[in-house]
């Protein structure tokens, strides 16, 4: 009790000098930084996550080939969470004169429950979003589909024994699907608009849907417990388990706002042990009167650590309310940008970010408060003796532990973690490498300039060790922002140059054999390019090394089973295409052509749980076919390519009956001439890729623009990191220009002289960022992202000018009251 | 000179009178000491003296120049010319080694070969054997010997002591009085002090005593 009271007592006195202000502002500053970096990456990558959640439609949902049972929508209705049902079946729709299988969707209201629906009045019109669906005796199509019957909106058609009149054109559909299975054009009427239609019967393939979204937390309760309960049919899908580019696109953007906190975690750090520092050497006189008036070293070392906790408790609850307001005023001013909707923040990342806050002030505060207790009591007769500087070695050690405790907290990935762990113990290195050969040189550039430049660049020299301490500290923050804007430019380029301006936007599938010459002649009499088309042949997986499915135990053993029980289809080249590598085994030699190889996506060997050598027996056709693992492909599905998980040489496949496939590119105005195509080859179906490919360059977009909020607030924590740099030597200053302006320099002389100095610092310590941040790039983008890594020297320039501009302009605002000070001060002193 | 100087600050009792229609004059070389008790305006006297601050009224001209005629920036040309200065906390910078402090004034007035005046000035005041070291690795009376040699590196017309012995043992305080009155003589200096130490005053050409802001005696 005595040690608190003390401990308040010292931290009253302290408070009213305004001397503790520079710790508590570093304290307030990291926490609020931390704290608004998480709550805003909280709310951006909830978003990021519902629109990537937009490709089913939903957060969760429940799929089977018969009727889901009422209970699954009763309990995540008692969850909160919004419920829809979809039944979708192949059927005929037909007109007077034509028929075409078409993909028949009927949906209850709140469908759907992510996203919207996109419609025009006409085929390829004007697009808007439309809430809610057709009224009843209306239906919905996709264009496709007005081709293939050769009708407009406002005619009928019929669907088994109901007629609808179509009234839009269906553009988008958030859950369209995307697989290479037969998609036939949508049709999509109200839920009850079916009754009666005759096609709903025991017999039929309808695929029963039941759709639900929500709380968060509501999802994972809802999802934990039903996955207890799926009866075998039914299966339970959220977004990771959805399109797998989606799914990558979410756990990129996930990765890289963590990234982007870091960066913040980092800064606040190196704030804290600047201000600690400060507040230790100013202590360390009190320690020593406390000592010579018998304070015992336990009794020093409570009152300070109770002050520690005090201040640790206070800046952080009032940091923690002004990162909430900073992310709030964030997301008021870019609406625009993020949407109306962007989801309140959670308050799961406040205790978070109080106990990391907690964590950098223990990790990089606490050093030299703790060695004060070392200090001895003499001093209070010879100020030069009975300091307890604390090591660096001890500080640095536990500051890194503390970064590294922080990171994987933060991440809860260990390599990317160890990445940037390393890139930053290796970037303060060089940095203080560089600083001291850079200063030791800038001590050669003293003589024959101007005084004010001598007097900037002596006092860097002078106070080398500072210097460089100053030049890492500024160094590090830009490396990383610096390492955050090469990484992320390096993945926009690359997802750029992965979907590229002419990246295939249709499908054909169901190509018959002895069509495919009509179609590549279709394209070629239209002036376009004639398309590869890629023969598929549809197979049952029966046995893996003479064992039968159901007696293989699968790991994991739903999804893995699925995936080996589903329908494959083979596919077969002598080529490996461009977007796919070889990670085990070698691509098939001409000697291979005709053997019975197969060629594994790598993927799909670990569901199977095989490598090279495993004997896979397939059912095609009713024949089997045993074939041999021959090699095992990595394939980039980011490409927008047909792929298969399954290939074989040439030669084998040829035999069975096959379907061909193929991907294009096709500019807007030649859209039309699918219709034609459909009309020529009805078999045919097309899909439409484009609003597929918009639909992952938004979420890319999304995932982008919120890296580069966060990048914003990382960069107001550099500059506050450099304002605590500024402050910490403050009194230095102000007695050094004082003295200055008593020994006859005029202000602008100091004025110049501190320019100098802090533009110096700034071009010092960009220039390391700049070499820093190059190296770590290369190893993320090459190690932790798998992207090519392209060297942007724009951006480097830019960080060599801004990072100088930054520091000069920032250093010099904030000592700019410092060298006013009167030069009367020395003899008050 | 010093003409019929005044200050006035304003404190919460209203306007206070810290200097009250002060008037001498110093003639070149002569060593004048000012003293009186706590709180009678030496310093500020003192600071007004050297331009490190304006007057309420009148005036002080060094060297036929009248401060009040030039602005901030002239005073500090003016001193970094002509003013040497010590103070009774020594005021080195302290991360700047005995002889880059020496160095500073020198630099500041774009003096030729600051590093070989500094060291040599240093060793007139006995400190050739320690300019690498740090204001804290010098003992009281050495660093303010450092402040003498910092002083007098420019060959000051004038020189201001505040009380350079205040923070000094007897014995220490006399070696410093010794030295400064030793350059004093050596480099025709004008020096003006303030000081308690009697031993010190007594050393002096003139004393001037102040009380309560009014010039006591102008002997």
């Amino acid at each position: 009790m005595n040690t608190l009271l003390l401990a308040l007592r010292q931290l009253r006195r302290e408070w009213r000098s305004g001397e503790l202000a520079v710790l508590i502002a570093a304290l307030v500053v990291a926490v609020a930084a931390l704290s608004s970096v998480g709550f805003f990456t909280d709310r951006v990558r909830t978003l990021v996550e519902q629109r990537a959640g937009e490709s089913l439609a939903a957060d969760l949902v429940v799929s089977s080939r018969n009727e889901i049972p009422e209970e699954y929508a009763a309990l995540a209705m008692d969850n909160g969470l919004d419920v829809a049902r979809t039944l979708t079946f192949p059927s005929v729709v037909r007109t007077d004169e034509r028929s075409q299988l078409a993909e028949i969707r009927a949906a209850t209201a709140k469908y759907p429950l992510r996203g919207k629906l996109r419609v025009s009045d006409e085929a390829y019109g004007a697009v808007r979003q439309v809430d809610g669906l057709p009224p009843n005796g209306e239906a919905w199509v996709e264009p496709r589909l007005l081709g293939a019957l050769g009708i407009r909106v406002g005619d009928t058609v019929s669907v088994g024994r109901k007629t609808f009149t179509v009234t839009q054109v269906l553009d988008y559909v958030p859950d369209q699907g995307f697989s290479f299975a037969e998609i036939a054009p949508m049709l999509l009427v109200p839920r009850g608009a079916l009754e009666g239609s005759g096609l709903l019967g025991p017999a039929s393939r309808v695929n029963h849907r039941l759709l639900m979204s929500g709380n968060q937390d509501a999802v994972a309760t809802v999802k934990s417990t039903l996955e207890d309960r799926l009866e075998s049919g039914q299966r339970l899908l959220d977004i990771r388990d959805g399109r797998p580019e989606m799914a990558r696109a979410v756990e990129r953007a996930d990765r890289f706002l963590n990234l982007a906190a870091l960066v913040a975690v980092l800064l606040a750090g190196i704030a804290i042990a600047m201000a600690a520092r400060r507040y230790a050497e100013r202590e360390t006189d009190t320690v020593a009167i406390m000592k010579c008036l018998g304070s015992s070293r336990r009794g020093v070392l409570l009152a300070y650590l109770a002050q520690l906790l005090i201040l640790a408790v206070g800046a952080g609850a009032l940091g923690l309310a002004i990162g909430y307001g900073a992310q709030e005023v964030l997301v008021y001013l870019l609406r625009d940008w993020v949407g109306q909707d962007l989801p309140a923040a959670g308050p799961d990342s406040a205790p978070m970010s109080l106990a990391l806050g907690l964590i950098i002030l223990a990790g990089f505060g606490m050093p030299p408060v703790l060695a004060l207790s070392r200090t001895a009591p003499i001093r209070v007769l010879r100020r030069d003796l009975g300091g307890a500087p604390v090591s660096s070695r001890v500080i640095y050690f536990v500051a890194i532990l503390s970064v590294a405790a922080l990171l994987i907290v933060q991440t809860g990935d260990l390599e990317l973690s160890g990445y940037v762990l390393g890139a930053t113990a290796g970037g303060a290195v060089l940095l203080a490498a560089g600083a001291a050969a850079l200063i030791f040189g800038l001590g050669r550039l003293r003589s024959g300039v101007g005084v004010a430049w001598r007097f900037g660049v002596a006092s860097i020299v002078r106070r080398g060790r500072n210097s460089i301490i100053q030049v890492v500290a500024f160094g590090l923050g830009l490396l990383v922002l610096l390492l955050l804007a090469v990484v992320r430019t390096d993945l926009l380029e690359s997802w750029q140059a992965m979907l590229p301006e002419k990246a295939p936007n249709h499908f054909l599938i169901n190509i018959q054999p002895d069509q495919t010459d009509g179609v590549k002649q279709f394209f070629t009499d239209n002036g376009l390019e004639e398309p590869q088309l890629q023969g598929m042949v549809r197979a049952r997986l029966t046995h893996i090394d003479g064992t039968s499915l159901e007696e293989i135990d699968f790991e994991p053993e739903g999804m893995s089973r699925r995936f080996a029980e589903r329908e494959q289809n083979l596919s077969w080249g002598s080529e490996l295409a461009g977007t796919n590598s070889i990670v085990a085994g070698e691509w098939y030699s001409e000697e291979d052509h005709g053997k019975p190889l197969v060629s594994l996506e790598e993927e799909a060997a670990e569901r199977l749980g095989v490598g090279l050598g495993a004997k896979l027996t397939y059912n095609i056709a009713g024949e089997e076919l045993v074939a041999t693992v021959d090699n095992i492909r990595h394939i980039d599905w980011d490409s927008f390519q047909p792929n298969f998980f399954m290939k074989f040489p040439p030669g084998v496949m040829e035999v069975y009956p096959a379907t061909y496939i193929t991907s294009l590119y096709l500019p807007d105005e030649k859209a039309p001439l699918l219709l034609d195509l459909v009309q020529e080859y009805p078999s045919v179906t097309v899909i439409d890729l484009d609003a597929i490919i918009a639909q992952v360059r938004d979420v890319m977009d999304q995932a982008a623009l919120a890296v580069e909020y966060v990048f914003l607030f990382t960069l107001v924590a550099g500059v506050l990191v450099l304002l605590a740099a500024v402050q910490a030597s403050r009194d230095e200053r102000r007695f050094e220009s004082a003295m200055l302006r008593t020994l006859g320099a005029s202000k602008r002389t100091v004025f110049a002289g501190v320019t100098a100095e802090f533009f110096l610092l700034g071009l010092l310590s960009s220039l390391l960022a700049v070499i820093g941040s190059a190296g770590a790039g290369w190893a993320l983008a090459t190690q932790v992202f798998e992207l090519e890594f392209r060297p942007s020297m724009e951006l480097w320039l830019i960080g060599l000018v801004l990072g100088t501009l930054w520091v000069g302009a920032t250093g010099v605002l904030a000592t700019r009251k410092v060298v006013k000070q009167p030069p009367l001060m020395t003899l008050r002193k | 000179m010093v003409d019929t100087l005044g200050k006035q600050v304003s404190s919460p009792e209203g306007n206070l009178t810290i200097l009250d229609g002060v008037s001498f004059t110093v003639a070149r070389g002569e060593s004048v000491a000012i003293v009186g008790a706590s709180g009678s305006g030496k310093s500020t006297l003192l600071g007004l003296m050297a331009g490190l601050d304006v007057p309420s009224s009148g005036d002080v001209s060094i060297a036929g120049q009248a401060l009040g005629e030039l602005d901030e920036d002239g005073r500090a040309a003016l001193r970094a010319d002509r003013v040497g200065f010590v103070f009774q906390s020594f005021h080195l910078l302290p991360a700047l080694t005995a002889l880059e402090n020496v160095m500073l004034p020198l630099e500041l007035a774009e003096a030729a070969n600051p590093r070989q005046r500094a060291e040599k000035v240093l060793e007139e005041v006995g400190l050739g054997e320690r300019t690498g070291h740090y204001p804290n690795q010098l003992s009281g009376g050495e660093q303010q010997r450092v402040a003498i040699a910092r002083a007098f590196a420019t060959e000051p017309e004038i020189l201001f002591a505040d009380e350079p012995t205040g923070s000094l043992d007897t014995r220490t305080g006399d070696t410093i009085i010794d030295l400064l009155f030793d350059l004093n003589r050596s480099r025709g200096t004008t020096l003006v002090l303030v000081t308690h130490d009697d031993r010190l005053a007594d050393r002096c050409d003139r004393v001037l005593s102040l009380d309560a802001g009014r010039l006591e005696t102008a002997a």
